[in-house]
């Protein structure tokens, strides 16, 4: 049986005030594979999550998800169709608890949802003892644990993960891999990420964006070994 | 001594009606980041409606509740017209819930017109109790005891319902709130509604303290208001209600000792405390 797309972005565009952000984005995400979106800082990347989930709306283009038009909805009308978005700065509400944190995102305290909350704290088990406390306490890396537990909860078929490893230590960052594993049993991720080591760690497929377009996809395991292709447009150095 | 006591009480309770009037001011500012200088004037139609609704029936519970629900729609209407059209535009935000005050400070000119309305005290409160030399207003008391009632309530939804976890998450990140399934318009349109109920509750328990109210209350006590929230901390409830009965004691004290400076003293105090702490006595500061 051949894979679902999951996920179909057709040329789409992005402006933000006057600028064109976005001018041709055309991805196709599989069901059940880590697609990692991959670029230069200022490419379009986050851009690209925040108006497939409609914060920046696309102004042209089409976005099809399981099967259904999702453009020029309201977030919160998208993410009830389920799809989840862990953003850069991770959005945890800091004057909240851990607990609380968790609460809010639930659709249904159901349990379903409970089971799964319990699931998600074994992934991240440095939660457990924190949830009683304020998240603003929480470290760098707990609070990026946070954050994607936190998009779990309601058993999303998509999940959109924003640049994870930014300002965490290496230890963390293997962490997260191992908890990204273990996540996209469950669900489909798309990730963007600078980190090469992380991407190319967990990523099954890739796209790279460069100046607002995708302009490559392949599987994840061909951009390892293509040194000229990261050199053009990651900027990632060879000596030759 | 005695005299130091009637000072308080009478501080205190003007002190709840400037919590009824800032906390809408403070939940709307705080959440949804709205400049509202119209809120005063669903203060004075609060007062207009339940004055008229109490003339009419004899019953102060009928009034309270016509004022709420008067200061509710007024607050639906304003919202969904008005701010909704405007969210993030601070200074269209003050133009044109400014223009809004001043159409709805004429409009209720034309039925009622520009002369004071008298507004009584209903007959269970209007006596006082008499402990030697001190003097309890009864109608002091009712004030006091309503202004808590309403910072309880309020306090324990912002505390324990998901509701009140959505505002405070909502102050901070309504965008994320938005990514989590939650429609932040519906919040922000709720939140609105019940800063002007609560305003509107100010101005018809307000009324019968000042005695007779006119078209231009609002707009007084709306000064007051926005000094209380600022004295406070834009959106901390907590904050509000701790600056609301700072600020009502020092004018009741300042009034018995130096009658024309009972205004300034507020802006005095909101001075003092910007500048020992700019964000307001419980306010977060940015983040």
């Amino acid at each position: 049986m051949p894979d679902k797309v999951i996920l179909k972005v057709k040329e789409m565009e992005t402006y933000i005030g006057q600028y064109h952000i976005l001018q041709g984005i055309n991805l196709e995400v599989l069901e059940g594979y880590v697609t990692v979106l991959i670029g230069r800082n200022g490419a379009g990347k986050t851009t690209t999550l925040r108006s497939i989930i409609g914060l920046t709306p696309p102004s042209q283009g089409s976005v099809e998800f399981n099967g259904e038009m999702i453009h020029g909805l309201p977030p919160y009308v998208i993410a009830r169709k389920g799809m989840a978005l862990v953003p850069e700065d991770q959005g945890i509400f800091s004057q909240l608890t851990v607990e609380e944190n968790f609460k809010i995102a639930m659709y249904k305290e159901d349990k379903q949802t409970l089971d799964r909350k319990d699931w998600i704290l074994d992934i991240f088990p440095d939660l457990k003892p924190k949830l009683k406390l304020k998240a603003g306490s929480l470290s760098g890396g707990q609070k990026q644990m946070l954050s994607i537990s936190r998009s779990l909860v309601n058993n999303s078929k998509l999940l959109l993960i924003d640049e994870p490893s930014k300002g965490l230590a290496p230890i963390m960052v293997e962490t997260l891999a191992n908890a990204i594993k273990q996540i996209k049993d469950h669900t489909t991720v798309v990730l963007v990420e600078q980190n090469f080591w992380l991407a190319s760690e967990v990523g099954e497929r890739y796209y790279i964006i460069d100046d607002g377009q995708t302009v490559q996809e392949g599987v994840m395991t061909d951009l390892v070994n293509d040194k000229v292709l990261q050199k053009r447009y990651l900027g990632i150095g060879t000596k030759e | 001594m005695d005299i130091f006591v009637n000072l308080t009480i009478a501080g205190l309770s003007t002190g709840m009606m400037y919590y009824l009037l800032s906390s809408g001011l403070s939940l709307i500012y705080g959440l949804m980041g709205v400049l509202n200088f119209a809120h005063g004037s669903v203060f004075m139609y609060g007062a207009y409606a339940g004055v008229l609704v109490f003339g009419l029936t004899g019953s102060f519970t009928f009034g309270i509740i016509a004022a709420i629900v008067v200061g509710a729609i007024v607050g639906y209407m304003m919202e969904r017209l008005v701010i909704s059209r405007v969210y993030g535009q601070h200074l269209a935000q003050i133009l044109l819930t400014t223009g809004l005050m001043l159409v709805l400070n004429e409009l209720i000119k034309i039925p009622f017109g520009s002369n004071i309305l008298p507004a009584f005290q209903p007959e269970a409160l209007q006596s006082s109790w008499q402990i030697g030399e001190i003097v309890i207003v009864k109608y002091r008391i009712f004030l006091i005891v309503i202004g808590l009632v309403v910072a309880i309530i309020l306090n324990a939804v912002m505390a324990k319902t998901k509701l009140g976890m959505t505002v405070r998450a909502g102050v901070q990140n309504p965008e994320m709130v938005q990514v989590l399934g939650i429609n932040i318009k519906r919040v922000f349109s709720f939140v609105f509604v019940l800063g002007s109920a609560l305003s509107a509750l100010g101005g018809i328990l307000m009324a019968p303290a000042l005695g007779a109210i006119n078209p231009e209350i609002g707009l007084m006590y709306q000064m007051t208001g926005f000094m209380v929230v600022v004295i406070g901390g834009m959106g901390s409830l907590t904050g509000t209600l701790f600056s609301s009965l700072l600020v009502g004691l020092a004018s009741s004290y300042t009034a018995y000792v130096y009658p024309d400076a009972a205004t300034a003293v507020i802006v005095i105090v909101m001075i003092v405390v910007l500048l020992i702490k700019p964000s307001g006595l419980f306010g977060k500061g940015a983040e």
